[in-house]
């Protein structure tokens, strides 16, 4: 069993790591881009992002000046417990890495505005806890405010067809922009309920972008959502280009025969997410290396 | 590469054309939702604004601050979406006399032929590449209206070489993000 102590030193790394430095993959796509843009604005855009990255490596500091918002998905054993309040622990984790690394206060009250100071309070940080057969893993996701806004939920005809889906989602691509800090990922989750379609979406985001789908049409799907996205042109920062995204994950779930819930979740392309996996009794990161 | 040094002249700013790269030496002044909406009240009460927006460079960035022994250090300041101050940004213009916004992600179209017409050009800075932003901060001049959070207070900058920023609407009213 994992002592509370460890827990939180290991999450506190994974916050520190994750504002930081980007996931390999990530980083990856990004001189990709590079290497493909032929417009001189994008290759600058794309330039600024490298240099930016290496800076913010080097000098250990936080990479964007939006931390974003700590979202936690837990992935806990169902038959083992942990000695101490899961909860509280990572609200600490939290509170202390706002100080310590630091990140900025973003969580404010949503009508009085007041800054809560500590990104912790009013029902933060979030926790995803998901019920698992196999060992205790966690995951992390620093999520920008200004790609969070560009979210999305249509509830569509449940005769909608493929083509209608991909339409809608490339339609909210325009409407994006370079609002949304592309090039970045789009994460969608397809069926479920309301709330189930928008989650499934915001979880995409933590997969791997080089990793394919373990669905083949899934797959195919998200090349094609892909594909049409970079079409339009908007390119890095909506300044023009070929790179508009970096890539699409999709996720899906069953849903009501009267229903076709489709959550669309836009990620900027500081994708800052963190793994940690229970290997040999130890909590070890996994990403970002 | 253009290097701009503000306090600016109408001249400076007409001779920039949209794609153009520019660097900008000298203070500028960081400005975002809270503060745009002080800065409009004050001006309306005739109240003085404490620093002076003239002739000047507002950046819409909410930094990421921390407080040392010696004072305030900017970690990262990256720049945040001009778009939600679309309602507001050609009064802000026409009532501060600022003549360079540097944000992201552009303005509204019907904002663009506003500012353009007042000799105000927009210049983009690459979203979220808010280490690159700190490092050509060279110091904080001066903060006011802490009171209204860290990211939203007015920081008094004196940057080096800051950018490089890509001209996106020009004096012609010509926008980048838009063609």
């Amino acid at each position: 069993m994992i002592p509370k102590k460890d827990f939180k030193e290991t999450l506190k790394k994974m916050l520190r790591l994750s504002a930081t430095r980007l996931p390999r993959d990530i980083k990856e796509k990004l001189e990709e881009a590079k290497g493909k843009e032929e417009n001189e604005t994008a290759k600058e855009q794309l330039n600024n992002i490298l240099k930016n990255l290496k800076i913010a490596e080097e000098k250990e500091k936080p990479l964007c000046q939006d931390t974003g918002t700590p979202i936690f998905f837990i992935k806990k054993p169902t038959q083992k417990s942990l000695n101490f309040n899961l909860g509280k622990t990572v609200k600490e984790a939290v509170e202390e890495s706002t100080e310590e690394i630091p990140l900025r206060p973003n969580i404010v009250d949503p009508l009085s505005r007041k800054n809560l100071e500590t990104n912790t309070g009013l029902k933060h940080p979030i926790i995803h806890l998901i019920p698992s057969k196999s060992t205790l893993q966690v995951e992390t996701m620093l999520k920008g405010g200004g790609s969070e806004n560009w979210s999305k939920l249509f509830m569509l005809n449940p005769t909608a067809s493929e083509e209608e889906i991909v339409q809608k989602i490339t339609n909210f691509l325009k409407e994006a922009g370079g609002q949304f800090c592309p090039p970045g990922i789009i994460g969608i989750g397809i069926g479920g309920t309301a709330d189930y379609a928008s989650f499934l979406a915001k979880k995409s985001l933590l997969n791997p972008l080089d990793k394919s789908n373990d669905s083949k049409n899934l797959g195919e799907l998200e090349e094609k959502i892909t594909e049409k996205v970079n079409d339009i042109g908007s390119g890095p920062m909506g300044l023009g280009g070929n790179t508009t995204i970096l890539g699409t994950n999709v996720e899906k779930a069953g849903c009501h025969t009267a229903s076709l819930p489709l959550g669309i979740n836009l990620q900027c392309w500081a994708a800052r997410r963190s793994k940690a996996r229970m290997i040999d009794d130890e909590l070890t990161i996994e990403v970002p290396k | 590469m253009i290097t701009l040094e503000p306090p600016l002249t109408d001249k400076d700013v007409e001779k920039l054309e949209v794609g153009d790269s520019v660097k900008i030496s000298g203070r500028i002044i960081t400005a975002r939702d809270e503060a745009y909406e002080r800065i409009l009240e004050f001006i309306e009460e005739g109240k003085n604004l404490p620093v002076d927006l003239e002739n000047g460079v507002v950046y819409h960035c909410g930094p990421l601050v921390e407080k040392r022994e010696e004072g305030w250090n900017i970690v990262s300041a990256g720049p945040t979406t001009s778009g939600r101050l679309d309602e507001v940004q050609a009064d802000f213009v026409k009532k501060t006399g600022t003549k360079v916004l540097i944000g992201k992600g552009g303005v509204g179209k019907k904002v663009v032929p506003e500012i353009s017409s007042m000799n105000c050009v927009y210049l983009s800075f690459t979203g979220g590449a808010a280490a690159l932003a700190a490092d050509s901060i060279e110091s904080i001049e001066d903060v006011f209206w802490k009171d209204l959070g860290l990211p939203e207070a007015l920081w008094v900058l004196k940057v080096e070489e800051f950018g490089p920023l890509t001209v996106s609407v020009d004096k012609s009213g010509r926008n980048l993000y838009h063609e």
